[in-house]
């Protein structure tokens, strides 16, 4: 097919190059606002009971002595040689860390995602297919409610009532390498609903509202026209062309769901990313900080960069900007 | 282990426990003693212990089971000194980070931030401790969820739990409740050193304008005791009770406050980095101070960086200490006048010189009534509102039995205390 000289690679090109420039501009945006909080990695480890000397001692030894943008040099030079460095107050590879961690967010995230997407895409072709009757009015009700409440608050409800109450799954989900896989979903159960919770409500009002504006387009009116059931044209005909949106909304929700496990990990002490972050936060441990935080921008713009390929894919007329 | 000082306090002799053993399977001597102490004493040591040792002028083994300990001024406290939490016994030369001591259990798996697990040691040397087989310790940072993973069975002992869960749990057969006192206490310190506070008047209006029984009762649930601004809790063998009991008195508050000459409002920095809930308490002592005709202008201050900007370099703002194993080493720490931690610039050549001689005191009787006279010296002159001493609390499942906390070390034993219940 004749793309009028353009391939996805020059498409794609400047995106990945604006990519990297904005994970660039993260870091510095992070480091330096890390630095801007009163207090530093050597007094939070020690507490105020230190000695003068202790705390000196400390910081030399952090090389927290030398200013904050010789550090950052030190840092970025030491990345760029594939060194993620040592964590501050555990003294940890950082490399090590992210290894235990972004798995288990992942995990969490991936099982989270494998009930919200395929439910929200449903109940979105059901409630499209039934407009404006109970069904729909209820189900977009629910999910508005659950997507609007905090979600620290939806995790302490599902506690109260899943693990307090009812006994069915523990209330807290420290998982470990050893755990098997059925367990491993039998801990993560509660996190991965309160995020389906958080994270269903858009995708499903997004299938639902694509589905709707093809509606009333006049090659649907046709299908109608020849008898074609309601059920069969949204299957058949107006699902096809609705995918696109869908499939965007879809990538950008997964982004949302790998971030906003911090939140959701800190409420059930699971050793993912999220966790690692809120602990290295208050350490001011900022090599954790900013690798975690780059993970996380990461995965930001990589699942932007995949709906943008899927907007294309579906939709081949935006190759050719005019 | 026994110990045994000079007629001068200033020469001490330890002796070792014979037949202990490492995890690692060394036998224990007087060396890995002397090791383990010294590296808090090193040139480079960040240890928070280090001050501990500030008066040790030499540890030596010397014999295989007995230490010397050599002091530059007499302190009788130093066996209580020993019985700081940093200072773990490890093998001569070893690495600290190593986790091999003599303990009751032996590391398993360490992940900072998320578990230690550890499994029992069958050649403790105690008797009839470290029931259990395994001993996990998890980190649940969030109070909620650390209460649910209790309620949930998940765990059988927590720390912490909320004060206002009590009255809850109480009703809880599943569960038991610990308030235990502590030499845990809050306080407001007042710098001494300069205007306004250099002032006693005005310090001793504060002292009488806040009503002590009314912040633990409405922040702390009556999970606490009084206190009575001076940091000596009343299980410390050195606490005087003839110390009269300072009661909210806005008369008086009122008559120092008038008699200091200060007018306008006493600034008051807050944070709830001081202390638990210092603002909610803060905000209740203005009330209290209202009535006396004494206003306090409350600033909040931001929790981040609180010790480095706030305390020790505001006039007036809150602070806490977790105690220390005797009197004498919570005064030395934070009331001489040399002390790093002297957090009020409280300064009385008159209150060292007493407290060194009380240091080296070996009669009992007598270094009582110094002691009297240095918590006197403090509820009159100092510079510390100390209205109360925050329990410790602790819940654990109802199947939990063998727990027996100390006020100064709370729950550190507690892994080899518990045991289940059927």
């Amino acid at each position: 097919m004749n793309w009028g000289g353009r391939t996805l690679i020059n498409v794609l090109a400047p995106r990945i190059v604006l990519a990297v420039l904005t994970l660039f501009i993260i870091s510095l945006v992070i480091f330096f606002s890390v630095e801007l909080l009163p207090g530093d990695t050597a007094e939070a480890m020690l507490g105020h009971d230190a000695t003068v000397e202790a705390l000196a001692t400390l910081r030399r030894e952090l090389q927290l002595d030398s200013p904050a943008y010789v550090r950052y040099w030190r840092w970025i030079i030491d990345l760029l040689h594939g060194d993620l460095g040592k964590s501050l107050s555990s003294g940890r590879a950082v490399s090590d860390l992210l290894a235990q961690r972004l798995p288990n967010t992942f995990f969490l995230a991936g099982f989270a995602a494998l009930i919200s997407v395929p439910l929200s895409f449903v109940l979105g072709v059901i409630t499209a297919l039934y407009r404006e009757r109970a069904v729909d009015r209820g189900v977009n009700f629910v999910a508005l409610a659950a997507s609007s409440l905090p979600d620290f608050f939806v995790a302490y409800a599902l506690i109260l009532i899943f693990s307090v109450h009812l006994g069915w799954v523990p209330p807290i989900s420290i998982i470990s390498p050893e755990s098997s896989l059925a367990e491993r979903l039998y801990l993560t159960g509660l996190p991965a609903l309160t995020l389906t919770f958080a994270t269903s409500a858009y995708m499903l009002r997004m299938t639902r509202a694509s589905i709707l504006s093809l509606l009333s387009s006049p090659y649907i009116e046709m299908a109608r026209l020849k008898g074609v059931s309601s059920g069969r044209v949204i299957v058949g005909h107006a699902l096809p062309n609705a995918l696109g949106p869908i499939a965007n909304v879809t990538a950008l929700t997964l982004a949302y769901l790998v971030v906003s496990v911090v939140v959701v990990e800190t409420v059930f002490a699971y050793p993912g990313l999220g966790q690692l972050f809120v602990d290295s936060v208050s350490k001011r441990d900022i090599p954790v900080v900013q690798v975690v935080a780059m993970v996380f921008a990461s995965t930001y713009i990589v699942l932007n960069l995949v709906a943008d390929m899927v907007a294309l894919a579906a939709n081949p007329r935006l190759m050719h900007p005019r | 282990m026994e110990w045994n000082p000079d007629a001068t306090a200033k020469t001490w002799v330890f002796k070792i426990r014979s037949g202990v053993e490492f995890h690692n399977g060394k036998t224990l001597t007087a060396e890995d003693i002397a090791y383990s102490l010294n590296h808090h004493r090193k040139k480079d040591s960040k240890s928070l212990a280090r001050s501990v040792f500030a008066g040790v002028s030499d540890i030596k083994a010397t014999a295989p089971l007995e230490i010397t300990v050599t002091l530059d001024s007499a302190n009788v406290d130093l066996p209580g000194l020993m019985a700081d939490y940093h200072l773990l016994i490890m093998p001569d030369g070893g690495d600290p980070n190593a986790g091999i001591g003599t303990g009751p259990y032996v590391i398993e798996k360490f992940e900072p931030g998320v578990i230690v697990r550890g499994k029992r040691n069958e050649k403790y040397w105690k008797a009839g401790r470290a029931h259990a087989d395994v001993v996990e310790i998890i980190a649940i940072n969030d109070i909620v969820a650390r209460q649910s993973a209790l309620q949930g069975g998940v765990v059988h002992f927590i720390t912490r739990p909320d004060p206002k869960l009590g009255a809850l749990v109480k009703n809880n057969p599943a569960l038991k409740w610990f308030d235990l006192p502590s030499a845990m206490h809050y306080l407001f310190a007042m710098r001494c050193d300069s205007a306004p506070f250099d002032n006693n008047d005005l310090r001793l209006a504060m002292k009488y304008a806040v009503d002590r029984q009314d912040l633990l009762t409405r922040v702390y649930a009556n999970s606490g005791k009084l206190g009575n601004d001076h940091p000596v809790p009343a299980f410390d063998p050195m606490f005087s009770a003839e110390v009269p009991i300072r009661a909210y008195d806005p008369d008086k508050a009122k008559f120092h406050f008038k008699k200091s000459g200060f007018s306008g409002p006493v600034q008051l920095s807050v944070s709830d980095a001081g202390f638990t809930s210092a603002t909610a308490a803060a905000t209740l002592y203005k009330e209290h101070a209202a009535k006396a005709g004494i206003d306090i202008a409350l600033n909040r201050v931001p929790a981040d960086g609180y010790w480095s900007d706030v305390w020790k370099k505001k006039p007036f703002c809150p602070a806490y200490w977790g105690g220390r194993v005797t009197a004498g080493l919570m005064l030395q720490a934070v009331y001489t006048s040399q002390s790093p931690n002297n957090e009020t610039f409280w300064q009385r050549p008159a209150f060292d010189k007493l407290l060194a001689q009380a240091q080296a005191e070996l009669n009992v009787a007598r270094r009582k009534e110094m002691f009297h006279d240095l918590q006197m010296m403090l509820w009159e002159d100092g510079g510390t509102v100390q209205p109360l001493f925050a329990n410790t609390l602790f819940a654990t499942s109802a199947k939990v039995d063998g727990f027996a906390p100390s006020p100064l070390f709370t729950a550190f034993r507690a892994a080899e205390q518990l045991y289940l219940t059927s």
